[in-house]
């Protein structure tokens, strides 16, 4: 029989909760991975269609055999109403980021065209700087963050993944649904 | 209910007696001084249901609060103030936590202007005991006190319980509103249904094809007060039973099917038993360390069929073959119901084979003792006389440590709720604030406290409260003069070397319990030990302090070393 004591193989798993807009809300949610040693890739939380319910969107690190452990505890914390691990197929994701270059104003027509193929805009321009605003899923980011270096990246911001599952299941406030 | 115009602190007791609270443990300070004004009035007016037990120090507060709940089944409460008050308490919610005590601890806080200010006696108590509560909240208006109060006990006691701890400031307690008690809660998605209907056929079917069953009963069992339910499964499975330290008493150990505690410091026979099985039907348990031993050698051939009422416990630490979620006294009878059908329609399992298998391990290592008559005590000996004196039938608590493992398994518990021990967390210190507690919460009945010299050294100025209340409690200390279950694992795995462990003989355990008013006594030879014991529980009054010296390095066999199988345990051959 199976009695859990190797860790299998990691990957990365999308867990959408709503809960409770209270004071302490993201420290508990936060303190239980971070306690029962859950890796958190990234963390984003923000307002609903409700203003007493926020959604978060939390990427971790996470065998798919610890990730039901982890929604089970998640569920457990009161002000959690509800969560459920994303899979990849039925999920959309995206993520905002945004890259401050250096370079030459000579090169910002060039960069234009290579934000351009990655449905990226251009922000902010200054002589010598300029910032890049992508949205997409990591991959896409990934990719684009890559051609970018080149040009000399000072800094990056990325906003960790936002996820929504496809079709008419939600993750509603009770009453709402 | 009619509304009524008072203050925070004020409102506080009242929801308190609105939830039938009969003992609030605790020590008064600054910052929560409204709530102590207006207790004053709460317990000294006409026909007041509502006592304080002022207590010397906050963690015992916490723990007798512990033993009350453990000893009645209702909620404890405890009150501190702000601080040093709240972190004292801070021990005692862990050990709840760990094992799942019903517990309401409530805080009175600095005035919130001077929150985040690091003002005097100010500390994030909420903060500090996110991990360590079901839940906690910091009350910010006076308006949502009573909804809180409500919650906290809805929550304490509801599904697995647990502590919670409500912090109010001192500006919130002075506030003066209009008071109305709610009488529902509401809290989203706590609790929710499972999605599936349990799997009660597959569990019959992996019962009725099992050849090695057994059963494991866990504290979940007294949590949901499923006694009959259990002892009717049992007899209708045919199984051997297992329990952990809090399953003691949940089915009498005095019942030939019953192993008695396995794990750790588990008898051989239980552990056999367990390891050898191959179906495991664990009820309200969690399968925690000091029970399964080396997880990936745990009973390798058992399948797993796993009741219990928190879905996080499901195949936490072992795969459950068959989860069965939900509370043990609902849904025990339908898997009941279930196993019958099965039976009926397909015959029952031939167990005899299996049971002749346990009873001859039983035969060959029974847990054992050699007592010299010319030697020290025993402190196993020194249990099955207090065993036997009181009929089997005190309530129990102990403290943390070899007396501890002694006491579980010499002293067999036939009864509900007459084991209190602290396991998950295990506290030393605890024996004699859980034996207030329970003392308080079943006055008419015997409570005796088993403690180790060390363990009763963390508590003791608390004997002042058992004093004052004239609770006729009766702790035997047995003594060794070490701090001695850290000593046996320096003497089996640190080649004898006592750092820090031995104890001087200090303080006069009997000019003590004379210091604080009290009886003392102390047995250092064998045939002491019969008439001390017989002395302490003749008499009458306040509480009695027995110094039994034991053994100095008598060891708790057998032992599953930490890390190692189950089945591959030191001593008690």
């Amino acid at each position: 029989m199976e009695r859990i004591e190797e860790k299998q193989s990691y990957s990365l798993h999308t867990i959408s909760l709503l809960v409770q807009n209270l004071p302490g809300v993201l420290s508990r949610i936060a303190g239980l991975f971070s306690r029962r040693g859950y890796n958190i890739v990234s963390l984003t939380v923000g307002p609903t269609e409700r203003e007493d319910y926020s959604r978060m969107t939390i990427v971790v690190r996470l065998s798919s055999m610890t990730v039901e452990q982890v929604v089970r505890q998640v569920q457990k914390l009161v002000p959690v109403v509800e969560v459920r691990e994303l899979k990849p197929q039925d999920l959309v994701e995206r993520e905002l980021m945004l890259v401050k270059i250096k370079t030459p104003e000579k090169n910002h027509s060039e960069l234009r065209a290579l934000a351009e193929t990655y449905e990226a805009s251009i922000v902010d321009v200054s002589p010598d700087a300029l910032i890049v605003e992508a949205t997409g899923n990591a991959g896409k980011l990934d990719a684009l963050e890559d051609r970018l270096k080149g040009y000399g990246i000072q800094e990056i911001c990325r906003s960790g993944r936002i996820a929504l599952e496809r079709g008419f299941k939600t993750l509603a406030p009770p009453n709402l649904k | 209910m009619a509304k009524e115009k008072m203050t925070g602190a004020q409102a506080l007791l009242r929801c308190l007696e609105a939830e039938d609270v009969e003992y609030v443990f605790g020590v008064p300070g600054g910052a929560i001084l409204p709530v102590y004004d207006a207790l004053f009035e709460a317990t000294h007016r006409e026909g007041a249901k509502l006592k304080h037990v002022l207590v010397r120090h906050e963690q015992v507060g916490a723990h007798a609060a512990e033993g009350y709940a453990l000893a009645t089944g209702k909620v404890g409460v405890c009150f501190a103030t702000s601080g040093p008050g709240a972190t004292n308490l801070v021990t005692g919610i862990a050990d709840a936590y760990m094992d799942s005590v019903p517990l309401v601890a409530i805080t009175g806080n600095v005035p919130q202007t001077l929150i985040g200010t690091d003002a005097f006696q100010e500390a994030d108590i909420t903060g500090i005991t996110t991990p360590i509560t079901k839940h906690n909240w910091l009350v910010t208006d006076v308006e949502d006190l009573p909804r809180i109060v409500k919650e906290a006990f809805f929550l304490a006691r509801s599904g697995r319980p647990g502590p919670v701890l409500v912090d109010i400031p001192k500006d919130v307690q002075n506030a003066v509103f209009e008071f109305e008690y709610p009488e529902t809660v509401n809290i989203p998605g706590y609790m929710p249904a499972p999605k599936e209907p349990p799997r009660l056929a597959e569990a019959a079917t992996l019962i009725r094809s099992a050849t090695r069953p057994i059963v494991y009963l866990g504290g979940g069992v007294r949590t949901s007060g499923s006694y009959a339910e259990v002892l009717a499964f049992v007899e209708l499975v045919g199984a051997p039973v297992v329990t952990t330290v809090h399953g003691k008493g949940v089915f009498p150990e005095t019942h030939p099917r019953c192993l008695g505690m396995f794990g750790m410091h588990g008898s051989r026979y239980a552990n056999y038993a367990v390891q050898d099985s191959d179906l495991i039907i664990a009820l309200g348990a969690r399968f925690d360390d000091r029970v399964t031993g080396k997880l990936a050698a745990f009973a390798p051939e058992a399948k797993v069929v796993h009741l219990d009422v928190d879905p996080a416990e499901i195949s936490k630490l072992v795969t459950a073959t068959v989860p069965l979620v939900g509370d043990l006294k609902a849904l025990l009878p339908k898997l009941h119901a279930e196993v019958q059908k099965t039976f009926e329609a397909r015959g029952r399992p031939d167990l005899a084979p299996w049971l002749a298998r346990v009873d001859a391990w039983r035969e060959k290592h029974p847990l054992r003792y050699v007592q010299e008559p010319d030697g020290p005590i025993l402190p196993q000996k020194a249990i099955e006389v207090i065993y036997e004196r009181t009929r089997g039938k005190a309530v129990v608590t102990t403290g943390v440590g070899e007396h501890q493992m002694f006491a579980a398994q010499w002293y067999k518990s036939d009864y509900p709720r007459q084991f209190i021990t602290s396991g998950g967390a295990g506290t030393m210190g605890y024996c004699l604030p859980s034996a207030i507690g329970a003392q308080l919460g079943r006055p008419g009945e015997l409570v005796i406290g088993i403690d180790g010299d060390g363990s009763f050294q963390m508590t003791l100025q608390d004997l002042a409260t058992a004093v004052e209340l004239e609770l006729p409690i009766k702790i035997f200390v047995l003594n060794n003069l070490f701090l001695g279950m850290v000593r046996q694992w320096q003497e089996l795995f640190y080649e004898n070397r006592f750092s820090a462990t031995p104890l001087k003989d200090c303080p006069d355990l009997v000019k003590l319990a004379e210091a604080y008013g009290c009886l003392g006594l102390r047995a250092r030879k064998l045939e002491e030990l019969e008439p001390v014991v017989e002395q302490a529980l003749a008499h009458q009054g306040g509480p009695v302090i027995v110094d039994i010296r034991v053994r100095r390095q008598e060891k708790v066999f057998p032992m599953v070393p930490a890390g190692a199988p189950l089945n591959d345990m030191i001593g008690g051959e």
